[in-house]
């Protein structure tokens, strides 16, 4: 039983990095309909700036989890502006298509000897650890200041969303383009807004992710980022709280499958319960049905 | 143009593309690689015209394509090799049990799923591409001849290009009177709106499933072609990075174009190879490159022909006359 709470634990631990990175997506899936395929390798980036940040330049950790919420917050409405844009009006499929070129484009580019280059990088995490043992069950501070921050984030991204005129106007153009400009809301900034807080959200996904987990890459977004993208849809793609659900049931379903049936088979077994999943339930746990306009 | 003329015509571009690259091959002209690269790319054309049937006629978002493409690779060379004794007939009958395998997986996998749709359909075929791939990765347990995570060697080699023109051209003509027919019209009509289509009773689910079944049987062709094109079966060579390369042919090439699938299915197998080579050439410090070009490449195009380099169009001589008649409306909008 000890053995059961402490994968629950450990479970937590990669579905609360899950869910700032699913945040993003469901964000830019729920405002333009397009799956941001090149999410993943901006949270990569952020793990990268988190280590950057610390190890070379040495700041202390908040002050490198700030700058790589800054950087991948630019780079994802760079991303927006040059990548998806000329493409807003375009087929949804077209839209996709480039940004599977500008995910290419971060993987490859990063993994350019002059850039982060192509090698695996273990470091010590900047946290010292110290474990406390509840119950049988050992608790890092690494953990402990992944669930703190996340919670925090969480709770400021609800604040935004729900309480500023910012976060209104993200829930306008969410609801109808169209509508949304005839109300005076400036659609193209709203975009761009929602790109700069997603991305922000996978940044300090990709330093936290860095401390729990300290072997990065230039294609660790790939992986990651699609399952914290299967959770957003397992959740409810489009919806705040789905995301963040689904991810702590990812994070959950593949520990606990690395624990108890096969550590290989964690990436089958997390996207069967995905596949039936959709089958119940089309639009995800926590997702509307809508019937079909004609 | 009457319908002879037109088949006359269109067997004489055949046999006339087939004489040119024969004779670049007897030259020398082509060697022993590019020969092989130009086998890969007419399994990219029977490939890309299997995702081209289910995604740029019918619209059914597939991210899984190679994992069907990976299935018909695996039966096929899993069948040719046990039964190699009986020499050319293994292989032929390898071609049949790849198609016949990759598309009962299809069908089977079709049924439940195709009842989603669009994003949702595409993320459950991706994760169909996962369970595949770890399913390859372990099939040494199944049977040590499909070789797990080393890969499967050993599957007897034809490296002849008349086996894959051929196949290529059979597929093409099969697919091309597939398209114009009422089959094919139904397929447009659930992609242009499955709503309406069902209103003047087409079946979407029968439609849709028939659709599905009929891609993957070519996928799997494709694949089998694959494991005997390749001394080595492996499967990182079917991972959704794959599936997105043959998404990439169709939608570059225009969705429900069957003469831009075909063209850059080639196109796009080349051009990667050349930049390669070219990148290679320029020393090894560029190889690095090719990656963030390949990247820029597909960004640039899709930003200058966001419905695909022949969207909307049609080689002229594949469009039966009747079609023409009414507006053009056959090639798919």
């Amino acid at each position: 039983m000890v053995t059961f709470f402490q994968q629950v634990v450990n479970g937590l631990q990669l579905g609360l990095v899950y869910a700032l990175i699913a945040l993003g997506y469901t964000m830019v899936y729920g405002i333009i309909k397009l799956i941001n395929f090149a999410h993943g390798d901006v949270f990569m980036v952020g793990a990268f700036m988190g280590y950057i940040g610390f190890t070379f330049v040495k700041l202390p950790w908040p002050v490198a989890l700030v700058m790589a919420l800054i950087t991948c917050a630019v780079i994802g409405v760079i991303n927006e502006r040059l990548v998806y844009r000329p493409l807003r009006y375009a087929a949804k499929i077209s839209a996709l298509i480039s940004a599977i070129g500008a995910s290419f484009f971060i993987e490859y580019f990063t993994s350019l000897n002059f850039v982060f280059g192509p090698n695996y990088i273990s470091y010590t995490p900047p946290i010292k650890e110290i474990t406390w043992i509840i119950g049988g069950v050992r608790i890092t501070d690494i953990q402990v200041v992944i669930l703190v921050t996340v919670a925090a984030f969480l709770a400021l991204l609800q604040l935004l969303i729900f309480r500023t005129k910012l976060g209104s106007a993200m829930r306008t153009v969410s609801f109808d383009h169209d509508a949304a400009r005839l109300m005076g809301v400036d659609v193209d900034r709203t975009i761009s807004f929602t790109f700069f807080v997603g991305s922000g959200l996978a940044g300090i996904g990709g330093v936290l992710f860095g401390f729990a987990y300290p072997e990065i890459w230039t294609f660790l977004g790939v992986m990651t980022g699609l399952k914290a993208f299967i959770a957003a849809v397992l959740g409810g793609i489009g919806i705040i709280p789905g995301a963040v659900l689904g991810a702590l049931i990812m994070g959950q379903v593949e520990i606990m499958t690395a624990a108890y049936i096969s550590s290989q088979a964690r990436d089958a077994v997390a996207f069967a319960i995905l596949i039936i999943v959709l089958l119940i339930r089309p639009s995800g746990i926590l997702g509307r049905n809508e019937p079909e306009k004609i | 143009m009457n319908k002879t003329k037109q088949m006359v015509l269109a067997l004489v571009g055949v046999v006339v593309l087939y004489a040119l690259l024969k004779a670049l091959i007897v030259t020398g002209i082509i060697g022993p690689y590019w020969q092989i690269i130009l086998n890969e790319s007419m399994i990219y054309v029977i490939g890309g015209l299997g995702l081209s049937i289910i995604y740029g006629f019918t619209g059914q978002f597939s991210l899984g394509h190679a994992a069907f493409v990976g299935i018909g690779a695996y039966c096929a060379g899993w069948f040719a090799i046990t039964f190699s004794h009986y020499g050319i007939w293994a292989s032929l009958g390898s071609l049949v049990v790849g198609m016949i395998s990759a598309g009962l997986v299809g069908y089977l996998i079709g049924v439940p799923i195709l009842r989603l749709k669009s994003d949702y359909l595409g993320i459950a075929t991706l994760g169909f591409n996962f369970i595949v791939y770890d399913g390859m990765q372990n099939s040494d347990k199944l049977s040590s001849v499909l070789g797990g995570a080393q890969g499967m060697t050993g599957v007897p080699q034809f490296q002849t290009f008349e086996w894959y023109f051929v196949t290529a051209v059979i597929v093409f003509i099969l697919v091309r009177n597939l398209v114009f027919s009422s089959h094919g019209r139904a397929f447009t009509a659930i992609r242009e709106n499955e709503t309406a289509a069902d209103v003047v009773g087409i079946s979407p689910a029968r439609t849709k499933i028939m659709a599905f079944t009929v891609g993957c049987v070519l996928a799997g062709l494709g694949g089998a072609l694959y494991a005997h094109n390749y001394p080595y079966v492996n499967p990182d060579s079917f991972t959704f990075l794959e599936s997105i390369n043959y998404l990439i042919i169709v939608v570059l090439g225009g969705m429900g174009s069957m003469t831009g699938t075909v063209i850059t299915a080639v196109g796009w197998t080349f051009l990667l190879e050349v930049l390669r080579m070219f990148l290679s050439l320029l020393g090894p410090s560029f190889i690095n490159l090719r990656g963030v070009l390949y990247a820029l490449i597909l960004i640039v195009v899709i930003i200058l022909r966001p419905q695909g380099i022949f969207g909307g169009m049609e080689a002229s001589f594949l469009v039966p006359r009747i079609g023409r008649r009414k507006s053009n409306a056959a090639a798919g909008s």
